[in-house]
């Protein structure tokens, strides 16, 4: 599954992905906002040892424009779309919900509670379990009940049970752990790390959530980049993994773990 | 059709290094990507131990040779991970992904142009020049740099443009100064339909005014930092104005690198 954020539109991935292109490829969008919004400004991405910090402040066309352009060509391409969401009102996110339901191919939502930077982009307040669980369930009035709903959560250890929880209960599907870590630039920006650096972080949130809630399907994420980073994530309890900042290193990294994922599942 | 045209990701190995000034030249085979590129192209590659990548502009490219199609890419070091590119030996082989961005787009009639480049990422108006040329357009070129030791190229210049200016800011070779000093002069001597621009922003802004004061087309090759390179990461914002007027962010590595002259909003960049 590629990361929110991570797949730019999507199209982008075609080229580096082998003979079968995006068929079948499970593909979370950048979040979408309701209005169009421009991002923030550069750099929006530094590099540091193991990672990036990136700010890159949501940077999408808006709703309508999405579901002009590049949901149809993601739907024609046979990727199973899951829609990431961010809004900066409840009511936005309902709306958001409610208009993704009647779009023809939208397979599910992602709802971006863990964003690292929301406060600088004016993003609803989720910080509080309470918070993100009101917003997972406006979205799962809105939304049918066949389809996912995923909640992404930030990797952070002391509050990720009580989060998944809260999200759980408030009628999440499953829930992905984690967003990128809240950090600093070089220059004291706020920013979120990902990538490599993150993984160890991520994985302890993934087995810990998993402890305390056995029967809550959990998504892996963060520093996923070959069969034996995703396997860790699987070992420690998560039913699937995403791929992120992997695919800015190497955009084909995608294609060849899902090669390898399925042929370690033929082998088993 | 966008199979053909698409970009690669390859394991390019290193057949040749050089230095030349202040920059290293590498020579690479990359399976598919030279026969794609056209000039205003980056490549992206990976860097040992580092997660973001380094674009690289292409210099030259060769369809043919000792090792088969080739493309040179000149190395500027700036940190860690350009210092590792330029050490690469002969024989090293480096994960590349190209050619990327939107490339320089080619006049459809035989006009005069003009070329104006500033210190290493002056490298694609050389691809250009021989298109250009090919085309039978009148090619003047401008290669300019703060001293000798980083002025790309300006022997290789005289082989495809019909005249050469050399510009350097200390005066050690050529003029005295800088392209805002001598644009709007060289594009009315010139007499410029189209100035094509790449360096550092001081100077496709100054290659976009003056092309404007003419009366001329200007695109240009704009260099901001991209962490992927391939579209994925929005991570290298551009402010242009559409052509509705209105404002815009866009990816330099995706909707650019090339963009027309006019259209980029400098005072964001």
């Amino acid at each position: 599954m590629v990361a929110a954020g991570c797949g730019g539109t999507g199209r982008e991935l075609a080229a580096y992905s082998g003979p079968d292109g995006l068929d079948g490829l499970d593909f979370v969008t950048r979040s979408i906002t309701l209005d169009a919004r421009m991002g923030g400004p550069g750099p929006r991405v530094e590099e540091v040892p193991g990672g990036l910090v990136n700010a890159v402040g949501l940077p999408n066309p808006g709703l309508e424009h999405f579901l002009a352009t590049e949901l149809p060509w993601l739907v024609r391409a046979g990727v199973r779309v899951v829609v990431s969401i961010a809004g900066s009102t409840m009511g936005e996110y309902a709306d958001l919900a409610r208009r993704l339901s009647r779009a023809p191919g939208v397979a599910g939502l992602e709802v971006n509670v863990g964003a690292p930077d929301e406060v600088g982009v004016g993003l609803f307040e989720v910080r509080e379990p309470y918070h993100s669980a009101s917003v997972i369930a406006a979205v799962r009035r809105e939304f049918p009940a066949d389809r996912p709903v995923l909640a992404k959560l930030r990797p952070d250890v002391s509050r990720i049970v009580e989060g998944a929880r809260s999200c759980h209960e408030a009628g999440a599907t499953a829930v992905v752990i984690g967003n990128a870590v809240p950090a600093a630039f070089p220059d004291g920006r706020s920013g979120g790390l990902s990538g490599p650096a993150i993984a160890p972080v991520a994985l302890r949130c993934v087995a810990e959530a998993h402890r305390a809630l056995p029967d809550l399907p959990l998504i892996g994420c963060g520093g996923v980049h070959d069969l034996r980073s995703a396997n860790a994530y699987l070992d420690a309890g998560a039913t699937s993994v995403q791929v992120g900042t992997a695919l800015l290193h190497d955009p084909t990294t995608v294609a060849r773990l899902r090669a390898d994922l399925s042929r370690s599942h033929q082998e088993m | 059709m966008s199979e053909v045209q698409g970009p690669v990701h390859v394991a390019a190995e290193v057949v040749a290094t050089k230095r030349i000034g202040g920059y290293r030249h590498l020579t690479l085979t990359a399976p598919g990507v030279p026969e794609r590129f056209r000039a205003g192209n980056f490549v992206a590659v990976t860097v040992d131990g580092h997660v973001a990548r380094r674009a690289l502009w292409v210099h030259r490219v060769r369809a043919s040779s000792a090792f088969g199609p080739t493309l040179d890419v000149v190395v500027e070091v700036r940190g860690t991970g350009t210092a590792w590119l330029a050490a690469q030996p002969v024989g090293a082989r480096i994960a590349l992904t190209g050619p990327l961005g939107r490339a320089f787009a080619l006049p459809k009639e035989a006009v005069s142009c003009l070329l104006v480049g500033e210190g290493y990422a002056a490298a694609p108006l050389f691809p250009l020049a021989e298109r250009l040329r090919e085309r039978g357009c009148a090619v003047s070129m401008v290669v300019s740099a703060p001293d000798e030791a980083r002025l790309l190229s300006a022997l290789e210049a005289r082989r495809s443009a019909r005249s050469v200016t050399v510009l350097t800011a200390d005066g050690s070779v050529g003029q005295r100064g800088t392209p805002a000093d001598h644009l709007d002069d060289l594009v009315r001597r010139s007499e410029a339909d189209v100035v094509y621009a790449a360096g550092p922003p001081s100077v496709l802004r100054a290659a976009a005014g003056a092309a404007e004061r003419a009366g001329a087309w200007s695109q240009v090759a704009v260099e901001v930092p991209t962490p992927c390179g391939t579209g994925l990461c929005h991570g290298c914002p551009l402010s242009v104005v559409g052509e509705d007027g209105v404002d815009r962010v866009v990816r330099a590595c995706a909707e650019g690198p090339v963009v027309r002259g006019d259209r980029v909003r400098w005072d964001a960049l």
